[in-house]
């Protein structure tokens, strides 16, 4: 490099890259939205994995003779139509919900953010090939693709996560692009590219950071959707397949039963909305405590 | 100091897709820069004075149509790919822009921002980037370089974040500084200060600075030549005594009597120079100040007029300068 400046004396003392790590959590527990969020999410995470070695009954063993109990000490929350115990069907159902919403997400948020920031970094005809691209993916349902889909493989887990993993791949590419486009417009990008900074690393340094907190909060909005949709597709017998039990075959085994047990359309219902609320809590938290302008302490 | 010009610019022309259509933003612009030399660059609002720093920078968006020659070092930047583009940004040529309240990113640390040209552009470590990070912050002024150097952008003042900048733009001793503006966003009191660092750190790394700007009272203090821009193009251009004692166009006059004065009387109104910046899509097919100018004939709206020299490396694009420098327009 060219001569180098002098330093000033005692500037060694500061080791490279220090992050204020310690202060992150100091205001993270100070957050109640995130505080309150986390603790949603890590019960319902909990349960999940809680099922995986504990559940009072089995979920899979059906008995007929003790069918639609109310809550008792040996069934807590009561049992279903089949017989099976309540709280076991929670239990093991939140893991088919954290499975189908993380990998649903995952896919959407993977090959989506991509998508969009290419489109955003690009411009000029691949903007335009992707934007397409996603419209007519967009024009087809989660339950349609779904549909073809099972064709194809057969229905279950795989495909309907597959299905609503498509589904939800525009709705981030759209997202991503346009906030994306609204940062390239900033003058900073444009610093930055005066800085000798290439499309690829600007995306990565100054594109991504500053529309992440969008980001979280739209992937927490696609996880309540995604389980949502898995409910449907389970309803249409495209989803996870029997005996598996998930929240949402729970909700829509439910539905035939509205007015004589209206208990079992409740506990799934009270579920599901558990996991989203305590999701859109958690995003909403990151959001705040990602950006580094509203880490004051408060 | 060699004689080559490090910098030269023939006949630049800029061609860009705005709402009315496309529309040529800057044409004709030529000027040669030798290292260590400072150039002005003034005028009004929209006349094209950053469409040209950015087409110089290779910033300009793909639909831009760039005509003419940049050359840096004898080697043509026109037409040049972005990724060869990318080696010369903040490394040979460096640009500080006007707003310091948003040409931060605010989600990074400032110290890693002055040390990206620096990781860039060296081979240098990030130990020692950010060590140097630190030098170069101090050197611009800003208190308490060492402690502040993991502060993120809002929490500092306008003036301080020019200043890291400042910092950012000069990490890798570029050849060639573009200010665009770099003080119209600060306090008076400020501006004075930032200028004078730009100007000593110009001197001091025997840069060449292209300074931009709209007041003529900071190109009189800063450049040792100048360019007067309207429409798109450069009316008049020399040694700045040479332009600021016999001012040859009717439009660098006009700019001057505009310009606002300490110690005017109380009520005295500014003298403006009547009517607006044309709309770039529908320039006038001659003189572009045609419109405005007290003394235009039907000639001048021909053809663009001519530079002509009206002294040692002045010109002036106008066809009537017997008439615009006789009345001596200059003082009044
Ligand atoms: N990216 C762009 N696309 C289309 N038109 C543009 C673009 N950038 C600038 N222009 C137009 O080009 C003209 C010159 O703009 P420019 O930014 O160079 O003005 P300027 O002299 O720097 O003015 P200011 O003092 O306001 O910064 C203006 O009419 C502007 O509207
Ligand atoms: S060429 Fe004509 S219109 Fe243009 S500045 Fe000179 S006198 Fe005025
Ligand atoms: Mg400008």
């Amino acid at each position: 490099m060219s001569a180098p400046l002098t330093a000033p004396a005692g500037t060694a003392a500061i080791p490279p890259g220090a992050r204020p790590v310690t202060g992150f959590w100091r205001r993270a527990l100070r957050h109640r939205s995130f505080v309150l969020g986390a603790v949603l999410s890590l019960f319902v995470l909990g349960a999940a994995l809680l099922s995986l070695v504990w559940t009072p009954w089995s979920a899979y063993d059906i008995d007929v003779a003790s069918k639609l109990h109310p809550p008792s000490a040996a069934h807590w929350l009561g049992t279903d139509v089949l017989g099976r115990d309540i709280v076991s069907l929670l239990l093991v159902g939140a893991r088919s919900t954290i499975m189908v919403g993380v990998i649903a997400v995952g896919i959407g948020l993977s090959f989506g953010v991509g998508l969009g920031l290419v489109a955003a970094a690009r411009k000029g005809w691949t903007e335009e090939l992707i934007m397409r691209m996603s419209d007519f993916t967009f024009a087809f349902p989660a339950v349609l693709s779904a549909i073809m889909l099972a064709a194809v493989a057969g229905p279950g887990m795989v495909t309907s996560i597959t299905a609503i993993g498509i589904f939800q791949i525009p709705t981030f590419v759209r997202v991503t692009r346009g906030s994306a486009n609204a940062i390239w417009a900033r003058e900073f990008v444009l610093a930055a590219r005066a800085a000798g900074k290439g499309s690829f690393r600007i995306t990565i340094e100054h594109v991504l950071p500053n529309i992440l907190s969008i980001l979280i909060v739209q992937a927490t909005i696609q996880f309540a959707l995604a389980i949502l949709a898995e409910a449907a597709l389970s309803y249409l017998g495209l989803g996870t397949q029997p005996p598996q039990p998930s929240w949402g075959r729970m909700l829509n085994d439910a539905q035939t039963l509205l007015f004589q047990s209206p208990m079992l359309a409740v506990y799934p219902g009270a579920a599901i909305a558990i996991a989203v609320l305590g999701l859109n809590l958690l995003g909403d938290g990151l959001r705040d405590l990602l950006d580094p302008r509203l880490a004051r302490e408060r | 100091m060699s004689d080559a010009p490090l910098i030269e610019v023939k006949d630049l022309g800029v061609r860009l897709n705005t709402s009315h259509g496309p529309a040529q933003a800057v044409r004709g612009v030529s000027f040669a820069l030798r290292r260590g030399e400072t150039l002005g660059l003034v005028g009004e609002s929209g006349c094209g004075k950053s469409v040209t720093a950015l087409a110089l920078m290779g910033l300009l968006p793909d639909s831009a149509v760039i005509s003419g020659s940049i050359r840096l070092d004898g080697a043509e930047l026109v037409g040049l790919p972005d990724t060869a583009y990318c080696r010369l940004r903040g490394n040979r040529i460096s640009m500080i822009f006007q707003e310091p309240m948003t040409a931060l990113n605010p989600m990074h640390t400032i110290g890693h921002q002055v040390a990206e040209p620096l990781l860039r552009h060296t081979g240098v470590s990030a130990a020692e980037a950010r060590h140097e990070a630190i030098a170069l912050l101090d050197r611009v002024g800003l208190p308490d370089a060492a402690k502040r150097v993991d502060a993120y952008p809002h929490q500092f003042s306008g003036g301080q974040r020019q200043r890291i900048t400042i910092a950012m733009a000069l990490a890798c001793q570029p050849d060639v500084l573009i200010a665009d503006e770099p003080t119209t966003a600060l306090d008076v009191t400020i501006q004075g200060q930032i200028l004078d660092l730009i100007a000593s750190l110009v001197e001091e790394r025997g840069m060449s600075m292209i300074l931009i700007s709209h007041d003529l009272g900071v190109i009189a203090e800063n450049v040792e030549r100048m360019m007067v821009m309207y429409g798109g193009t450069v009316v008049e251009s020399g040694e700045t005594n040479a332009v600021f004692t016999r001012m040859g166009h009717p439009y660098t006059q006009g700019l001057f009597r505009a310009r606002p004065r300490l110690g005017a009387r109380k009520g005295t109104r500014l003298k403006t120079i009547a009517g607006t910046v044309p709309e770039l899509a529908d320039l006038p097919a001659g003189c572009t100040f045609a419109d405005r100018c007290t003394i235009a004939e039907a000639r001048c709206r021909a053809a663009l007029p001519a530079v002509v020299d009206v002294g040692a490396a002045h010109g002036v694009r106008c066809i009537r300068t017997d008439v615009s420098m006789d009345a001596g327009g200059v003082g009044a």
